[in-house]
């Protein structure tokens, strides 16, 4: 069947070698590789999923009184975008289910990415030749943020509201341009004019994701041109790629990985609830609620918010930089320019313009090693403040103290790691060279 | 594991994703609810997943193969990619004027794509936030009754709007709180603002938006803070008994405070317009000699 299909396409195409070169790809084997395949194939469920839920979602903030089934929202004014998703949830068919799949998929599918990147970070993976994959895949995990954002902010519900009422002060912020630019997008002042709904419908439906899929297709394309890095090992080098062949093992095994994936997000999707949006009630600019917390990857935006202290610039009586901006603007700027700059720095400290095929192991390198983990805990500290209030309400820890205490830790805590994981590599260089000192003296 | 019985194994394992997602259609025909959906479908797909890793292993061959990489380029082939392409450029005497006026161009055209991006929505005026409250506009609930000023025993508060205006307008709604007036510590000024101890403040936070819909008022301890509204969104506490000045948080300006009167049918009213620009700071925002929280 297989063998009768490439046969048919290499007729049609009068290409002979390029389907047979891809079948026989050969994928390196380490468990650490998987994460991007898994963050590739919640995307797969992400479309699936969110394309179902097109044909029942309604982008409209048009007003209606709700009559539906819910009895605790009946008579309340909402918009019909609102009253849609509701509607999905809990009386379309199968609606439920496809709405927290897709949910768990976004949260899998953050997670997976950055899983994918720390590895790379780490293993050095990231060098020449391969920066520009590198680059595609940082800006494809910004672009799967704001993806996220803007889907659970498009529903309408109240804490997407709130959401989106940060969203709006965090574009504000911005010096000079922040007022004008947040007023086109949203059509109007904060809560914005009834653009706004279809605008954010259209990014998160559309827009976002083609870019999303044109980023996927670059990133696979230059993966598979330059070939799979590897770990050194006793056949591995750098001119050439062990590991199973794409047809038939590696592809049979990835398609387990694909259903495995999918049957994991599925189960989580019928079995353990998320965003239960009719809990919420709908938005409204003077209703919030106490307790909301974001999905976790905006988890480490509304932390680095809460942790800087009301710090405005003003000049002659007029606000020149509000408060937003540092942890809403600059933060994340910050974030992701160092992440962006990363493989050109390393490669001026280092000097070393020769390409890679062959990953480091984290204690290769100890100086990459303890920079990416110092960095790691730079975005952890306010990660974890996000969940001060929660964590308030689960112990009882005062709520002041740990802001106090986070605010000490965020500048401290990256250094004291920075030291201590340089120190634990080196060591565990030392020692490996050691042995091999030892185990070559002695060759009985 | 023999090869025949090895097969067997994998094929009971696609009997049972057959199985399952015939479960799946079953619970969908009946009605049967999102639980049954998910484990049914998760089923199949987790026993498909089994079947094929089980293919994998037991079944398909899975010999290590090696290949040769394509070697690193080496620094000549740059010299070769200049070399091979530059004969097309040959033919050009004036390169700079060329390259000037195609950056011109370029720039003019990106500039009349973008442009057009500022029919998105309307231009953004002297403010961003309107605020409807004037001197005499009344104060009434969500469903546009007047409250009374004994609506409020101490340490009560409620949400409150304008009279007429649309109370989805982030200028619109206000926090009112009793206190006792012995605690008011307001500044010289405002003195007048809190008749009876009713003190009134924009409810949306300076910081970032969010409804401040809490408050914190704490009835028995004499070293516990007065009174003070709290923003769920990233916590900036505000003093009630002093201006709406920031205790805690975020937020860089105190909540602008609504002057308010009591009028002679026992109703509430505003005795003027808000004391500052309401809501989330932007470039140019009135910003009071106050400092932010810690």
């Amino acid at each position: 069947m297989l063998e009768r299909t490439v046969h048919a396409v290499e007729v049609r195409t009068r290409r002979t070698h390029v389907l047979r070169a891809a079948l026989g790809y050969v994928f390196p084997e380490h468990w650490s590789f998987l994460w991007g395949e898994i963050a590739l194939y919640c995307f797969v469920v992400l479309v699936v999923t969110g394309t179902y839920m097109t044909f029942f979602f309604d982008a409209s903030t048009t007003h209606i009184v709700y009559h539906g089934s819910y009895a605790p929202l009946r008579g309340q004014d909402m918009s019909r975008a609102y009253a849609s998703a509701v509607h999905l949830s809990l009386d379309v068919r199968a609606g439920l289910l496809a709405r927290q799949t897709h949910h768990w998929a976004a949260d899998v599918f953050l997670a997976a990415i950055t899983i994918h990147m720390a590895r790379v970070f780490f293993t050095g993976a990231f060098r020449k030749p391969r920066e520009v994959i590198f680059w595609t895949g940082l800006t494809l995990l910004a672009a799967a943020v704001l993806e996220g954002y803007m889907g659970y902010s498009m529903i309408d519900d109240l804490l997407s509201g709130m959401g989106l009422a940060i969203g709006w002060s965090v574009a504000t912020s911005i010096p000079v341009v922040g007022g004008p630019l947040a007023t086109l997008l949203w059509d109007g002042p904060f809560p914005g004019g009834t653009a706004f709904e279809s605008r954010l419908y259209i990014a998160h439906v559309l827009l976002v994701p083609v870019l999303i899929g044109a980023l996927i297709g670059i990133h696979l394309l230059l993966v598979s041109l330059l070939h799979h890095t590897q770990f050194r090992g006793p056949r591995e080098t750098e001119r050439n790629v062990v590991g199973l062949r794409l047809w038939p093992a590696y592809a049979v095994r990835s398609l387990a990985l694909f259903a495995a994936v999918t049957g994991v997000l599925v189960l989580m999707g019928g079995l353990v609830q998320i965003n239960p949006i009719w809990l919420y009630g709908p938005f409204h600019t003077y209703l919030s609620e106490n307790g909301a917390q974001p999905d976790w990857y905006i988890g480490w935006l509304i932390g680095a918010l809460r942790l800087v202290p009301g710090w405005e610039l003003t000049a002659f009586g007029r606000t020149l930089v509000p408060n937003p901006f540092w942890g809403g603007v600059l933060f994340p700027l910050m974030v992701f320019a160092t992440l962006y700059a990363w493989p050109l720095v390393e490669r001026r400290l280092s000097g070393d313009r020769t390409t890679h095929n062959i990953l480091d192991r984290p204690s290769d390198n100890p100086w990459r090693t303890a920079f990416g983990a110092a960095f790691a805990t730079w975005v952890a500290v306010p990660f974890f403040a996000g969940s001060s209030d929660r964590i308030f309400l689960a112990f009882g820890i005062d709520y002041e103290g740990q802001v106090a205490t986070m605010r000490v830790l965020w500048a401290v805590l990256p250094v004291l790691v920075f030291v201590a994981t340089l120190r634990i590599c080196r060591a565990v260089r030392d020692s490996e060279a050691a042995g091999r000192a030892e185990a070559s003296a002695d060759p009985a | 594991m023999s090869a025949p019985r090895r097969e067997a194994a994998v094929a009971g394992l696609l009997l049972i994703v057959a199985g399952c997602a015939v479960a799946f259609v079953v619970a969908y025909a009946t009605d049967a609810g999102t639980q049954a959906l998910g484990l049914t479908l998760g089923a199949a797909l987790l026993a498909l997943a089994a079947a094929l890793a089980a293919a994998g292993a037991w079944i398909l061959p899975n010999e290590i193969s090696e290949e040769p990489r394509r070697p690193p380029a080496a620094e000549d082939d740059e010299k070769k990619t200049v070399a091979a392409l530059r004969p097309a450029g040959a033919s050009i005497t004036r390169r700079r004027l060329l390259a000037g006026t195609g950056a011109a161009a370029a720039a003019g055209l990106a500039g009349a794509a973008v442009v057009p991006l500022a029919s998105l929505g309307p231009w953004m005026g002297d403010t961003l936030v309107e605020s409807p409250w004037r001197r005499g506009t009344r104060v009434v609930d969500v469903e546009g009754q007047p409250i009374a000023a004994d609506a409020l025993d101490p340490g009560g508060f409620l949400t409150a709007f304008p009279a007429g205006a649309d109370i989805d307008a982030t200028g619109s709604p206000i926090v009112v709180v009793r206190v006792d007036p012995r605690r008011l510590r307001l500044p010289e000024a405002r003195r007048a603002w809190a008749p009876d101890g009713l003190v009134a403040y924009s409810k949306i936070c300076t910081h970032a938006g969010c409804a401040v819909s809490m408050l914190r008022s704490p009835l028995f301890s004499a070293h516990v803070p007065g009174p003070a509204l709290v923003c769920p969104c990233h916590y900036s506490t505000f003093d009630v008994t002093d201006g709406g000045t920031v205790l805690f948080g975020p937020a860089g300006r105190p909540l602008p405070q609504l002057p308010l009167s009591i009028r002679s049918d026992g109703t509430v009213a505003a005795a003027g317009p808000l004391s500052g620009d309401v809501g989330p700071a932007w470039f140019g925002t009135r910003a009071p000699g106050r400092s932010g929280g810690w």
